[in-house]
């Protein structure tokens, strides 16, 4: 559904992407596993439209997004949770929802307000705060929260386990799990072997802004020594 | 106790005006990060449109109230036509592209409104139901100045209520801390932003129609309000309503009462409390540091040496210069005064902008300060021309380090701002100090020595002094000094990590670049012979923001190019009628078609030509 080929991406003279090509599929969740300054949010942001230069194929549905502005983008069905979460400090929980609110689409989940509250139970608790009042793990699912209410086919997820506590982490997992169950595709940026292989279907590897692996996790298990040359620290 | 009272209450009257001005510059800046220029033209036209509008229906109280309205609402109309012919197109600019355009629409709409209105200041008429004065505590307090206190709160309140009860208003307030991430969450910010401008135009225009009461209405209304309505944003914190709110009643009271013990404060008084909150609190009373996300894409490029060819032909064109008296009249060689004293004055805010990575809209202060020392140094010191000229630069030097100090301690826009405050703050006392700078009529009679008094002989002088100076600047730039400020321009936290004083660095780069402007003006003094305070005004820092920018920000090479351009465009349009309009053109023209520059665009040419190799730096 979701395709990149031989992306390509700098920032100013600096080259971070050297040709990077993944799939997601209809159903799936893909983890793109990489050390830190390994290019995996530089290739979230090229598909989001984020980044201006930058050259290859990004297709969804078969039609090329390349180029695209990055509220097209999200309006196609591609829903962003950036690493630094960017959550809106300045404005309320329901607020915050209300920038991501979108109409529903045919072809994907619609996701209510009630029903996020349900899956994030804490942010009900907080929905006349602030942003910048909450805490690191509440602000990671408010920030997931404000992106499904957009009702995205296919979510970005960058790092959504990066600084929270661990019970957040487990949580995490839980709410990627669901996601899979309500039919969307996950697109997970990740550092941590464990995290993705508890919620990822496959795993795509990359160095220095080059793809060195992709497959199943099985198989990733079967030759320790790729995971210690690309992520071991 | 009465008098006091009225005098707040007339502070509080004239928050008002000041309020909706400057609540439609922060709206404007803080959704589209645009610092717009032509703000103060939409306050102008909105009280021009007023004042023809209310006419049409005299001593009618709806047709008074209805005619403010229309010329806000027309205003309005204006503002989206401005916003998506010009500034859609460079939102992605950076700052001084986006600034010079709204100059380039300030200068247009100025000779529009010339032609429509005519040069002559209308008075505007009295509100009908509000022309009579009340007695308040035995003092008479125009009705009509109550009638503003009133409308002040009665817009915030509005605002307040737009912005966090409606959509538009929370994605207006989402946008303000993060319009990318807006972006993303699929918003188009198209039309975010013109809405934003709209409203922000339009509150602009309110704020010049419910003056023609007040004030007569002219063609200087433009400029004369945007200072303040800097001012008040900055204060108030970019972005920021209810801080526009807080810092429009804080200005215009304590201008109330200031004025009591020294009249002739109103001018200084606003950039003094500019410049003491900045430094108390950087980004204003209620501002917020910006978010780093969604700043200008336009990538960083290296500054560019010029290659060896280049760099022969401008050799040439150097002696050609110094060649020329003995060819070219008399006439030419003021002209290439001219173009020297721009090129110096251009290359020095090259130094720091392109360089150093800061931002000035006030860099005419330290031209004028170096124009005004030699002509008080010659004319009350009675010193010779030579003496005089040192004299000029020490005190463009010192003035340089003073406010420099100050705003190194700020970035990005917040220091272009402060750099804004210091040049008014120069300019007001300039302009107030009859006694010594001879205020609005200038010094006049400032002649060279008897030996240089030839325009051939003073063209050598110049030449010397600003091809030294440019010569001397360029040697900097490329020396370890010059490559540290380049270090902490592309990054200052890596800068600060390997050691480097970075605010001290940033303070010597801004003195060097200041007594640099401060010889262009002291060649500039003696050419002239005579210095009247616009040397130091709004206009003068934004002709060098044109030149840099019309060279290109990324060659050394840049500001001599725009400065010799500039001076042959002005000089030939400033002849011709509604040159205003001309030049703005101009300016759009360039900003919108070669935003590289003339510098860029002759190298595309070469490169076409194949003069100059691809690739080659
Ligand atoms: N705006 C930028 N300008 C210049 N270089 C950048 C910019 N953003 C990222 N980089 C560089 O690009 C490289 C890849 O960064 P990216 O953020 O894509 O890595 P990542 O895999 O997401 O790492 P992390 O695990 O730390 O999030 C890094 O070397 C980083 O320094
Ligand atoms: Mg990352």
């Amino acid at each position: 559904m979701l395709e990149v080929k031989d992306l390509t991406a700098r920032y100013g003279r600096a080259q971070i992407l050297n040709g990077v090509s993944l799939q997601v599929g209809g159903n799936e969740v893909v983890a793109l596993l990489g050390r830190n300054g390994a290019g995996k949010t530089t290739t979230m942001k090229c598909i989001m439209g984020l980044v201006h230069q930058k050259a290859g194929e990004i297709t969804y549905d078969g039609v090329s997004i390349l180029g695209k502005p990055s509220h097209a983008i999200c309006r196609l069905g591609i829903g962003y949770v950036p690493e630094e979460r960017r959550i809106f400090g300045d404005l309320t929980v329901e607020e915050n929802l209300e920038v991501g609110d979108r109409p529903a689409r045919p072809d994907a989940p619609e996701w209510t307000r009630a029903h996020l509250f349900e899956l994030f139970p804490n942010l009900a608790e907080r929905r006349r705060n602030l942003g910048k009042q909450l805490s690191g793990g509440e602000q990671q699912m408010l920030t997931i929260a404000r992106t499904l209410m957009g009702n995205p086919r296919v979510v970005l997820l960058d790092e959504p386990s990066e600084g929270i506590a661990p019970v957040i982490v487990e949580q995490m997992a839980r709410v990627i799990k669901e996601l899979k169950a309500e039919g969307l595709a996950v697109l997970l940026s990740e550092q941590n072997l464990h995290f993705a292989r508890a919620v990822a279907d496959r795993a795509c590897i990359i160095e220095k802004g080059t793809l060195r692996y992709e497959g199943g996790f099985a198989d990733l298990d079967a030759h320790p020594e790729i995971s210690q040359q690309y992520l071991a620290v | 106790m009465g008098f006091y009272v009225a005098q707040l209450l007339t502070g509080l009257a004239n928050a008002s005006s000041l309020f909706l001005i400057a609540c439609g510059l922060s709206i404007i800046f803080g959704v589209t990060r645009i610092v717009n220029f032509a703000h103060g033209s939409f306050y102008m036209v909105g009280a021009y449109l007023a004042y023809s509008i209310v006419a049409l229906f005299p001593d009618s109280i709806l047709g008074f109230w209805g005619g403010v309205i229309a010329a806000a609402l027309i205003v309005g109309l204006l503002g989206l036509i401005v916003e998506m012919t010009i500034l859609r197109r460079i939102y992605h600019a950076p700052e001084l592209f986006q600034l010079v355009a709204t100059f380039g629409v300030l200068l247009i709409i100025q000779d529009m409104t010339l032609a429509i209105w005519g040069a002559a200041d209308k008075l505007g008429p009295r509100a009908p139901g509000l022309d009579s004065a009340v007695r308040i505590m035995g003092e008479p307090i125009p009705e009509y100045d109550l009638a503003l206190i009133l409308i002040g709160p009665a817009v915030l309140a509005g605002i307040w209520l737009v912005f966090h009860r409606t959509r538009w208003g929370v994605l207006v307030r989402a946008a303000t801390q993060d319009r990318e991430m807006v972006g993303a969450l699929g918003v188009n910010q198209a039309w975010l932003f013109s809405a934003a401008f709209v409203l922000g135009a339009a509150l602009a225009g309110l704020g010049g129609a419910i003056q023609i009461p007040r004030e007569a209405v002219s063609l200087q209304m433009d400029l004369s309000v945007i200072g303040d309505a800097f001012v008040v944003v900055v204060i108030g914190g970019m972005g920021s309503v209810s801080g526009a709110f807080v810092a429009a009643v804080l200005i215009s009271v304590l201008n109330a009462f200031a004025i009591l013990v020294f009249p002739q404060i109103s001018i200084v008084l606003p950039f003094v409390v500019m410049a003491v909150v900045l430094i108390v609190r950087p980004y204003g009373l209620f501002g917020k540091e910006g978010s780093g996300h969604g700043a200008p894409t336009e990538p960083e490029q290296p500054l560019r040496l010029l290659s060896s060819r280049a760099t022969l032909v401008l050799m040439a064109l150097v002696f050609a210069l110094a060649a020329s008296p003995v060819v070219v009249s008399d006439f030419a060689s003021i002209l290439l005064v001219d173009v020297m004293v721009a090129t110096l004055f251009a290359v020095s805010l090259h130094f720091m902008m392109g360089l150093g990575g800061m931002v000035s809209f006030g860099h005419a202060a330290y031209f004028g300060v170096g124009a005004y020392g030699a002509a008080m140094a010659s004319n009350y010191l009675g010193l010779p021309m030579m003496p005089a000229m040192i004299v000029g630069p020490l005190a463009a030097a010192a003035a340089a380090l003073f406010f420099g100090w100050f705003c190194v301690r700020l970035s990005g826009v917040y220091l272009a701002m402060l750099t804004l405050a210091a040049a008014q703050i120069l300019w007001g006392v300039t302009f107030q100090s009859q006694a010594y700078t001879g205020g609005d009529d200038g010094i006049l009679g400032i002649w060279p020595a008897a030996w240089a008094s030839s325009d051939q002989a003073y063209f050598y002088v110049a030449f010397v002094l600003c091809i030294g100076g440019i010569w001397f600047l360029r040697r900097v730039a490329h020396s370890p000094f010059g490559y540290g400020l380049r270090g902490i321009r592309d990054s200052d936290v890596r800068a600060e990590a390997i050691g480097m004083d970075v605010k001290f660095h940033q303070w010597m780069g801004f003195a060097l670049a200041g007594t640099m402007a401060g010889v262009a003006g002291v060649v500039f003094a003696f050419s002239k012979g005579s210095v009247f305070p616009d040397v130091l005004g709004i206009a003068q820092s934004v002709d060098g923001l044109i030149m840099v920018l019309l060279g290109g920000i990324h060659a050394l090479a840049g500001p001599i190019l725009g400065a010799g351009v500039f001076v042959l465009i002005e000089d030939w349009v400033s002849r011709l009628d509604y040159w205003r309009f001309i030049f703005g053109m101009i300016i759009l023209g360039v900003v919108l078609l070669a935003p590289d520059g003339v510098a860029g665009g002759v190298d595309r040419l070469l490169r076409a030509l194949g003069l100059r190799r691809e690739g080659q730096a």
